[in-house]
Parts: C-alpha cells; structure tokens; sequence
C-alpha cells in the first residue's frame, strides 16, 4: 500500500519544528508501524534527506521506548498496542496520517518523534520503590500476599513507562503514570511501612515537574496499551489525602536515628 | 602464545567453596567506600543491581545506558521466569539439584563451582525480590506459586504472568533509583561506551557519547563493570532489542579483555517466523508453549489445504515422532536443530514456507479454553497483533531465532576479567551456562552476580587501591578519546550509498547461513572470506546521513555494526577451532546417526579465551581447563 505521511521534524531541542510530507511506497501489510517508518527512511535516504528519528527498542511492546501521536492518537487507532506492535494491516492505501511527538511540557522533543521522559524516572526516585538494601530481605514466604491483591498490584506493575497517558490527556497529567506505580506498591504488605510518605512525595513530585492535573477525562486509560484502569487514580488520590490529613511526616529516607 | 589460564576457584567441599572464598575477602572499611568510583555500564538486572548493591555500600556509582530509562534495558522482554532451590513444592529439589541440571544443561562446558555459586543464591534473589515488591504469581493461600519449565522434572521456576523479567527488572530499576535519588548513583542516560581506557593492564575508565548532544566525555573509576549483554544481534534478526550491541565488550576486548567461547550461541526455537524482507526483529513465543501445543508439518510439502483440514495421517509430529519419551519438550537446541531441518526440506508451512506449526487444538479439546486461555492468552495475544492470526483457531507458525549468548569475556571467580579492574556481569560474561543455557537461567544469573556476587568481589578488589587518585587529565584518556573522535569521522566521512541496516542484513545472513543452528568447517571457512570483504565495503561505501553533533541514529547503529564485523570473525573462528559438537554448537561434522551433538570431552574440555591482535590477524587462544570433581560428564539422550 501507500501512505501519506505528515511528520513532525524538529532537529533539536531548541530548534524550531515543524511538519513534513512524505510519500510511503510499496508498504507491506504485514510489517509493523516502525518497519513501515524504516522502510521510509531508506527511501528518504536514497534522496539524501535525513532519516526521521524516533525511540523505540525491544519492538515486542514491553521497554515503553515507543510511542508518538497516529492521527491525535496515542499510539494510533488499535487498543492496547504500542506503535512497535501496530501492524499496517489496520491501514488502507492511501491514508494520510499525521505523525508527532508526544505533547507535554513536562517532556521536551529531544528530535522529530523522540522526547525527553526524564520526568518518569524523578517520580519513581520521589518515592516509587520500597527500601530494602540489598541481602535484608526475609525469606520469601514468611509475608502471604492474598492472591487478588498479588493480582491487582500486577495489574498496576504493568506499567511500561512510555508515557501515552501524558500525550492523550487533555491536561497532560501523569495521574495514570504515578497512580500505578503508587497502587503496585501501596497494595502490597511490603510497601505499607512507607506508604503514605510514597503517594505524599510522588503526587509532590508530578506537580513539579510540570504535568497538569488529573479531571477524570479518562482518556489516558483509553490509550494505555497495558490497560492500566483509572481505579489506581482513585486509589492514588486516597492515600494522598490520608497523607494530608493526617499530616504524615515525611521520614527521612537514609534511614538511621 | 597460548597460555593457560587462571580461574582463581577456590578447592574444598563444592557446597563451601563461596562461603570460605567470601569469609577471606578483602573488606573497605565503611568510611572509605565513598573514596571509590565504580563505573558501571548497562541497566539490565545485572547493571541495575550491581549499581544499586554497590551504592548501598556507600560506593559511589556511575552508571551509564544507552536508553532514556535504566528501566527499558532488554531484561524486561524476557518472559517465562527464574529459577531457584526453595524446594517449595516438595518435589526434591535442592541446590545441588539445580547445580547439576544446569552443568549438564551446559553440555559440560560450565565451570562447575560458578554454577554450584549461582543455585545456592538463587533462593536469596527471590527473597530480596519479593522484598522489593516483584508481583510474582501466587497460589490461593497467598504463598509463592512455581512451574515446572524447560523440561525440568521439578516445578522450581517463579515467574509473574508472561513478564517475568519486566517485574524482576522494575525491581532492580527501584532500588536504583532509590539510590539516585539518595545521591549514590549518578546516572547517564542515553549514553554509550565507545572505548575501555586501560592503562599499565588496569581499567581506570571509559569514553561515551552522549547520544542527544553527541558530545564525548571520559569518566574514570577505580573499578569498571560491564553489564551489557550478549551479541545475538550479529544476526541482524534475533529477539534482542534493536539496540542490544556488543559494542563495550568488543571494545574492551580490543583493549586486551580476553573474548571467551564466542561461538556458544543460543537459538531459541520457539519464535515467530520472518514475513518479509522489512522484517527487523523477531518475537519470541515462551517456550512454555511446548508443554501444551504440538509441533508439527504436513507430511506432503505440497499439501495447500488450511491445517485444521489436514487429517491427522498426513500430518507429521515430528519431534514426537523422534522423540518418544520427550517429544515435544525436548530441549531448546535439539528442537531448534529439528525445526530447521524440517524447513530446510523445503517442508514449512506458512506463505514464506518458513515456519512450522505449533498446535493448541488438542490441548483446547482436553482442557477446554478457558484452561488454556488462563496459561496463555497474553502469549495468544501478542501473536495474534503480530500475525493478524488466532491462535485458538488456528495453529501457531514458529521457527528459531537468535535468543541468548553463552559466551563472552572471560571472567574469574570473582567475575573479574584478565585486564584488572575490569568486571563483567550477567550476559556479557561467559561463566555460568557452558554450551547451552536451560530456561529461566538468565534472569537467576544476572541478579546473583549483581545482587550479591559483584558487590564482594568488587570490594576485595578495590581494598588495595585505597588512596589512589583517578582523573581523566592522563595520556590514556586523551589518547582513547582521540581514536573514538575518529573513529566516528571516518564513518561519517564516506560518501557512501549503502545503508547501514542494508549492511547489518548481509552480515546477519553469513553469520546465520554459516554459524547459526548448525556449523561444518567448510562452511566457517567460507563465512571468514566473506566477512572480511563485507567489512571492507562497509567502510567504503557506508552512508551515514545527519550530523555528529547531535542525535544521530544511524551513526550509532553504523558503530555498532562496525564493532559487530569484527567480532563475526572472531565467533566463526572459534567455531571453526571448536572441532567438536556441544550443546548450541553442533558441528556437522561431529554427530550422532540420530543427529545428537557429540562432545570430544578428551580434546575440548577447555574453555577458548581469545586474545585480539589486530583486525586481519588471527587471534591467539588461551585455554582454561575444565575440570568436573562432582558431575560425571554424560552424553545427553532424549530418546
């Protein structure tokens, strides 16, 4: 098939961007988004024009590396799949699609399609783990976890990090991001000694970093390709106002004393 | 010439070895473990938990990946799940019980006390995981649930749904970033080592490019951990991310790091098949499939007819046939083998005739659906995206591909390579699988080197360096740095008209036509005339577009690719000079009549270390011997 493609091209952070049309020839329906886009970028290099960047890795839909807007939608028109695992098959010839990175000012374009995500990882450092060093942990079965919690804190670990949530939602919250991380944690006996300081310190650490707030629009559950569930939201937003009511301190966390 | 090498394994009772070996290590006083920088290269669960271990001991940490998060390194693809000797079934499992199966998973050609070393710990990984908040599937009473997996006869494999290495690694990601935050790890993202900078047979440090800016830096450290992963994207399609590369120990190994068994591949058989020449990675399918589907190709090649209407006289279940007793599960090497004999007969099914089917339909008519949908769906799922296919209704179509690699720098007991300094964990080092690696052995093995051998052996090491300055404003820097500049120019500097992946295609096809499922010596001589051609014209005629001082995808994919012609050689060399079969390396020439590799224990019992000496001069291979006081080496049968 063949396909119009209109792509955002930016060479740099502080450069200005703006976007491009291209021709797609001769495109399998059985190859992948990004094959597609490789295939693309050898016929622009036949004529010399740079290839379009774009981050992805393990092309099987679980490093979170890929990810751009197909047509305003996160990771294009099928639910659940990352771009790597959109396969052209869900296209005819001749559509036009308009290719950009995610939109968030928490997540500057780095180049073309790719940006910068840093902000996820500063959220998980607010809090997003349990402390336990390295040869402390009891042994493994002395804790039972009830198998629907196991369950549900599995649901919310699913998370691959790729930031969809952030581009689709109108306020460019990271709510769904931050919320299951939070629930993976939180639910766990593991996670409850430090669990009203982690939903205090990572809620603190989205405001910060410039993401907008969370009005229920959903739209991130819409295009999670995990199906992460807004119920973490509410989960996330409980503990946080627990937290605040009960003034919970924040403990230091080296420890000691 | 060829020396013999040193392992440094302690002797003694097999089951005491690490305890006494750990009781005389050299300690750093807790004081003066912030006086170290520890340099560590990669994120995946070697990398992360090596970091994150090292800075809890107060040593300050540098760690460097190529992607934009620690947390997208490739352990998080892996799939089906990790071994460890709880015995919580009651099965009669034991260490010494996993230490075995895994030495003569290896095909012996493992070092026996690094083995029995990684089933002893594998019982605390599992305790600091859980510990950390990992979701590993449970039974109804809350306790941790086991399967049984790769053909093992005990259930002894933890795992969480589908995305066993995705848990485990957000796992190791969390601690990381526990100490980021705290301060101890500085990290750099989207960064990547293009040169070890050893000085007088020391690693003092590395050059990187920063991937955004395209700026080169060197860092120094008192120590330098590689944790980088293996090679199989020589292949070009393997089921290793796009970025997987072999570029920091290829690098290091031009410095001096000897490179060990390069040609003990794994190809896993369970895959999906190739669909077109844009083909650019292949996906695995969990070899848990094997337990409830079955393996089969129309006994007619001509048979056109859809599967579900090819009776079942005109169906050939071949593994069963050959197999009797282990049928369908037999192991990965000895499955992959059948496979591509089957395809190479011209035998495959599919719109390319490049697969074989994989069968659920029996399965679902005795368990029902729902039983099968319970074990598999995600797995259904995800073929289904990728082949617009159903797997329920329609059996699956696989065929092998490029998964792990058993060989990499060698490393002591201590996980420390021959240039001092210099540590290799997980994938990137070659100790702990032998020939062959069993199922949910890799993610037990980058976790016990980072979690709880590294940080030991690091500390010893390090407890003789107190007091030593670092400092990247010497000869051996500027002058790493200088080659890495360019380096980099000359391949930009061509005026080239062929693409880098058009290159990549051509290599992985020599590699995988002549060193892949099966080898014979003509063959390997000819891959080592083609090789050296190909690397030629690549320097020639290259195309690398876009500038240096930036983002630059195609640059860094031409540098790994350079790295990667070099080191093609270096793997078909050492097949050809490994005249035997054993475990993933079967040599044509060195088979039983029911083609079963056939060791040659009286002339191969060694370990091949190589020692680089220059592109278009032979390597010179070093041997460590191996030597088995507790396994008797047998010959593998699964009749």
């Amino acid at each position: 098939m063949d396909l119009t493609l209109h792509v955002w091209r930016q060479p740099g952070p502080n450069a200005p961007g703006k976007m491009e049309t291209y021709e797609a020839k001769g495109i399998n329906e059985h190859c992948s988004f990004l094959e597609m886009l490789d295939v693309l970028n050898g016929q622009l290099a036949e004529r010399g024009i740079e290839p379009i960047a774009f981050d992805h890795d393990c092309r099987e839909g679980i490093c979170g590396s890929c990810g751009f807007m197909i047509n305003g939608v996160a990771h294009g028109p099928m639910p659940k799949t990352t771009v790597c695992q959109l396969h052209m098959r869900h296209f005819k010839n001749g559509d036009a699609l308009h290719l950009e990175p995610w939109r968030s000012r928490a997540f500057p374009v780095i180049k073309d399609l790719m940006v910068n995500r840093g902000a996820f990882d500063r959220i998980v450092q607010a809090g997003g783990y349990i402390s336990v060093t390295t040869g402390a942990a009891p042994e493994a079965n002395l804790v039972p976890v009830p198998k629907p919690l196991a369950d549900t804190a599995f649901d919310a670990a699913a998370c691959i990090g790729c930031g969809a949530c952030v581009a689709q939602c109108p306020n460019g919250a990271a709510s769904l991001f931050t919320s299951a991380k939070v629930s993976h944690l939180n639910l766990l006996p593991q996670g409850q000694p430090e669990r009203f300081d982690r939903a205090l310190s990572m809620v603190e650490a989205m405001d910060r970093e410039g993401f907008g707030y969370c009005s229920n629009h959903a739209e991130c559950e819409a295009v999670c390709p995990k199906e992460i569930s807004i119920d973490f939201i509410a989960r996330m937003n409980r503990d946080y106002l627990k937290a605040k009511s009960k003034g919970v301190m924040k403990a230091s966390l080296s420890g000691g004393g | 010439m060829t020396t013999i090498l040193d392992s440094k394994v302690p002797t003694g009772p097999l089951e005491h070895r690490w305890q006494e070996h750990r009781d005389h290590l050299k300690l750093v006083n807790p004081n003066n473990k912030r006086k170290f920088t520890v340099l560590v290269l990669g994120s995946g669960l070697a990398g992360a938990s090596a970091s994150a271990s090292l800075a809890e001991l107060g040593y300050d940490v540098k760690c460097f990946c190529f992607q934009d998060s620690p947390r997208r390194a490739h352990s998080i693809a892996a799939q089906g799940g990790i071994n460890a000797a709880k015995n919580y079934k009651n099965d009669g499992d034991s260490v010494f019980r996993l230490f075995y199966d895994t030495v003569k998973g290896g095909d012996f050609r493992s070092r026996e006390s690094n083995v029995h070393r990684l089933a002893e710990l594998s019982v605390r990984i599992i305790d600091q995981c859980v510990a950390q908040g990992v979701p590993f599937a449970r039974e109804y009473g809350g306790l941790l649930d086991n399967r049984s997996f790769g053909g093992a006869q005990v259930s002894r494999t933890f795992y969480a749904r589908g995305q066993t290495g995705q848990q485990l690694l957000l796992g190791a990601y969390q601690a990381l970033e526990k100490e980021i935050s705290a301060g101890h790890v500085t990290m750099f993202p989207r960064t990547e080592m293009l040169d070890l900078v050893v000085e007088d047979g020391r690693a003092v440090g590395i050059i990187a490019r920063n991937l955004t800016t395209g700026e080169i830096s060197a860092h120094a450290g008192h120590a330098v951990v590689l944790a980088t992963g293996g090679y199989s994207n020589v292949y070009y399609l393997s089921t290793n991310a796009k970025g997987s590369n072999a570029t920091a120990i290829w690098r290091a190994h031009r410095r001096g790091a000897l490179f060990a068994n390069p040609c003990f591949t794994q190809i896993h058989p369970t895959c999906i098949p190739a669909s077109g020449d844009y083909q650019s990675k292949l996906t695995l399918m969990s070899e848990s499939l094997r337990n409830d589907g079955r393996v089969w190709v129309p006994l007619d090649p001509n048979d056109t007819r859809p599967p579900a209407q090819i009776p079942p006289d005109a169906r050939d279940y071949f593994l069963e046939r050959r197999y009797p007793s282990f049928g369908n599960l037999v192991p990965r090497d000895v499955a992959a083998r059948n496979i591509k004999t089957v395809v190479d007969e011209g035998k495959g099914v599919g719109p390319q005739k490049n697969g074989v089917y994989l069968d659920f339909a029996d399965s679902i008519k005795r368990l029902g659906r729902k039983v099968i949908a319970d074990r598999y769906d995600n797995l259904f799922e995800m073929y289904e995206k990728i082949t617009g296919e159903n797997p329920y209704e329609t059996p699956m179509r696989i065929y092998p591909a490029p998964h792990y690699t058993m060989g990499g720098l060698w490393v002591d007991y201590n996980l420390m390579s021959n240039v001092t300094g210099l540590f290799v964990l997980g994938e990137a080092n070659f100790s702990d699988h032998g020939a062959n690696r069993l199922g949910a052995s890799a993610l037990m093995q980058g976790l016990a080197d980072g979690y709880f051998v590294a940080p030991y052996t690091i500390g010893n090491y390090l407890s003789g360096h107190l007091g030593e300055k670092i400092s990247t404003d010497r000869p051996a820097f500027t002058a790493a740095a200088a080659e890495t500049q360019e380096r980099l120019k000359r391949l930009k500097a061509g005026s080239g008209k062929r693409s880098v992946d058009s290159f990549h295609r051509e290599l992985g096809k020599i590699v995988w036509d002549y060193c892949g499922i099966a080898r014979n010596a003509q063959g390997l001589t000819k891959a080592l005339d083609l090789i050296p051609a190909l690397r030629e014209e690549f320097w020639r005629d290259v195309r690398v577009l876009g500038a240096e001082g930036q983002t630059n995808q195609e640059l860094e994919k031409a540098g790994r690719l350079a790295d990667f012609f070099e080191f093609a050689e270096l793997m078909c060399w050492d097949a050809l000079d490994r005249d035997e079969s054993c475990g993933g390396h079967l040599r044509e020439e060195h088979q039983t009549e029911d083609g079963e590799a056939l060791r040659d224990d009286e002339r191969f019992s060694f370990v091949s270390a190589w020692e680089w000496k220059g592109a278009d001069q032979p390597p010179t291979r070093h041997e460590e011997p191996l030597r088995f006081e507790f396994v008797e080496p047998s010959r593998r049968s699964y009749k």
